[in-house]
């Protein structure tokens, strides 16, 4: 049974003078201890996806319809007190930037014990215990002595590592991890990604990870999924998505690698912008920019088919796969 | 360097307030320095008035009318034991003012402690919550606002003198005092707060601690509450000087503490009918006093807002 189970999540935002569909009818799934990368542009709706597994939208954000079965419960209708022990406790969330996630006038053995304490009866000496132990398995020098500094004493690096030792306290079963290093050096996104590896192997803990860098996610993960407009347009397993993309913006995201392009060349990009929630185009919502938008593609949205092991929505690929185009679904 | 900071967390506190960003900047204002010392001599002498003071104001056993309007000692015709002089009455200023000014200082702290519990609650409760509830405690504040600080005291003390007989009222009037210029201000410190929290609230440590389970009262108690100090600070200290002027013109007006318990207010109050008889001092020393006070926690806290300048400090 999978750990977490996504089913037809529709995010919307009340607007002042419409509702936009932020997120649109997502469905995937989460095994336990398994990888898996979201991918996609800014604004693609991969951040919300995060907010939303872990209910948390603010205003004026909400979930319209479908469901979040964590460990065999629908999430979604969980009050929110329900929701306070789940959070941090068995699903925990990594943010960007490390400068700003941790609270500026704690130091981090306050943060880290009351973590601790607010989810686990424990003495403030056996909190201090487990946070030293965390601390030191993600590699932090003297935890001891970084108990008792607050944030801006520490790198970006150490800050983030202290995050993910945060993350991992009350050994969580999923770590939802968004753009976890991309406030960070390159040399330190390495090594912050090869601990966060490290942890989810040997803790088995389930990964969430949000990242618009496919490299990342090649390395990381053992399935992805690409967003586009608040859809996922491809589902399947890491490798296959990256070495053999079917559809043609999983196609373009890759071709736009720099490894792609020779030396001295211009790098190949997908021409336009992404369209805005509140103005999706009719039919697929990438064939403004498609190479491949044939008459159906301004016409008809594709649905999310499976072909093997991947899923894709893409009227072309399924043509291509010996499907004749569905006219009714518009 | 492990050594030297685990040695030195739990002795240093004094040190590293000393220096901090903000003892540095202390130091190097001269206007800061000479505010300070003379608030905690004003301070000291009002805390410790009792053992400085060489008479018992309070005590009617110790003052003589025959003593009274006597000059202060600089001046012709003093009588030696009074300092400052005394009052119509024949009480020693220089004890009396020692015993108003502690007065007065309290009052003003008491007032700003309760407009801060009111303020601040209410500003963490609209600002995090928002919506409804938000707009509702705001233009609650905005009607308090609308009604002058002295008017609405001014009702309030002359009702409940008019209701007590002013027997009872000048028993309870220090509470009453403290309680009419608390509530009167609690929209100084709801909108400041409220306005923190409203840009502290998107911060992500916010998110973080909603992500990590804690509940509503504990992120804005624990998480938010100390992140928004800086322009807390800020306007207590102009409030506690807000307050002590609004305690002195309620008691100058007759409306606040007793002539048996003079404020320094009551204290010019009581001198101002005897000013063109020539007994100016009764008046003025405790005017300057309150002047010198009130001139000296403005200075900090114009300084207090440099320092926490969220330009300057957060950047």
């Amino acid at each position: 049974m999978s750990l977490l189970s996504v089913r037809d999540l529709t995010v919307k935002f009340a607007m002042r003078d419409q509702t936009v569909t932020a997120l649109n009818q997502i469905s995937f799934d989460v095994r336990r201890g398994e990888r898996l990368g979201i991918v996609g542009e800014s604004g693609a709706g991969k951040s919300i996806t995060g907010f939303a597994l872990m209910n948390l939208l603010s205003q004026p954000g909400y979930i319209d319809s479908g469901h979040v079965m964590f460990g065999g419960e629908d999430i979604v209708r969980f009050s929110d007190a329900q929701m306070r022990r789940i959070r941090g406790n068995r699903m925990a969330m990594i943010f960007q930037d490390p400068m700003v996630t941790l609270n500026p006038v704690l130091t981090i053995g306050q943060q880290m014990v009351e973590t601790l304490r607010a989810h686990r009866k424990l003495s403030r000496a056996e909190a201090e215990q487990i946070s030293i132990l965390k601390l030191r398995e993600v590699y932090i020098p003297s935890p001891e002595e970084r108990l008792e500094q607050y944030p801006h004493e520490l790198s970006g690096g150490m800050r983030q590592r202290i995050v993910i030792a945060i993350a991992l306290l009350l050994d969580p079963e999923l770590i939802i991890a968004d753009e976890p290093t991309t406030a960070l050096d390159v040399t330190i996104q390495a090594d912050i990604m090869d601990l966060l590896l490290e942890l989810c192997q040997s803790n088995k803990v389930g990964l969430i990870l949000i990242t618009h860098d496919l490299g990342v996610v090649s390395q990381m993960t053992e399935r992805t999924l690409v967003m586009y407009a608040g859809r996922i347009i491809e589902a399947g397993p890491t490798r296959q998505i990256i070495n053999d993309p079917q559809h043609p913006y999983t196609q373009g995201l890759i071709n736009a690698l720099p490894q792609q392009t020779l030396p001295g060349h211009r790098l190949k990009q997908i021409p336009g912008n992404m369209p805005s929630p509140a103005a999706l185009p009719a039919g697929c919502p990438f064939h403004p920019r498609c190479d491949f938008a044939v008459d159906i593609c301004r016409r008809v949205r594709p649905e999310i088919m499976r072909f093997a092991e991947v899923e894709i929505a893409c009227h072309e690929v399924s043509r291509l796969h010996g499907i004749p185009y569905k006219e009714e679904s518009a | 360097m492990s050594s030297l900071s685990t040695n030195e967390i739990p002795a240093s506190r004094w040190s590293r307030i000393w220096n901090s960003k903000m003892g540095h900047s202390f130091r190097g204002n001269p206007v800061a320095v000479v505010s300070l010392a003379i608030f905690l001599v004003i301070a000291f002498g009002a805390i410790f008035a009792p053992l400085i003071a060489p008479f018992d104001p309070y005590d009617p056993g110790q003052i003589d009318i025959m003593n009274s309007e006597y000059p202060p000692i600089w001046i012709e015709g003093a009588d030696p034991q009074f300092l400052f002089g005394t009052d119509d009455q024949g009480r020693d200023l220089w004890s009396t003012i020692l015993y108003g000014t502690r007065l007065s200082l309290m009052i003003g702290l008491c007032a700003v402690a309760l407009q801060a519990v009111l303020g601040i609650s209410i500003g963490l409760l609209a600002g995090y919550i928002g919506g409804r509830l938000d707009s509702l405690l705001m233009r609650l504040a905005d009607i308090q606002l609308s009604f002058s600080t002295l008017m609405v005291a001014i009702i309030f003390l002359a009702v409940t003198q008019a209701m007590f007989g002013s027997e009872t009222f000048n028993q309870y009037a220090i509470y009453f005092l403290i309680a009419v210029i608390g509530v009167a201000e609690w929209p100084q410190y709801a909108r400041t707060v409220r306005a923190t929290v409203l840009a502290e609230k998107k911060k992500e440590y916010v998110d973080s601690a909603r992500v990590l389970g804690f509940g509503p009262m504990r992120i804005m108690v624990r998480h938010i509450l100390p992140n928004s100090l800086s322009p807390i600070f800020v306007i207590s200290t102009v409030q506690v000087a807000n307050a002590i002027i609004s305690e002195a013109s309620l008691s100058f007006l007759g409306l606040g503490m007793p002539p048996s318990q003079p404020s320094l207010g009551s204290l010019i109050s009581s001198g101002f009918d005897y000013i063109f008889s020539g007994s100016w001092w009764i008046t003025a020393i405790p005017g300057v006093v309150l002047v010198v006070l009130v001139l000296v926690i403005n200075l900090l806290g114009d300084w207090m807002r440099d320092v926490l300048n969220p330009k300057l400090y957060k950047g």
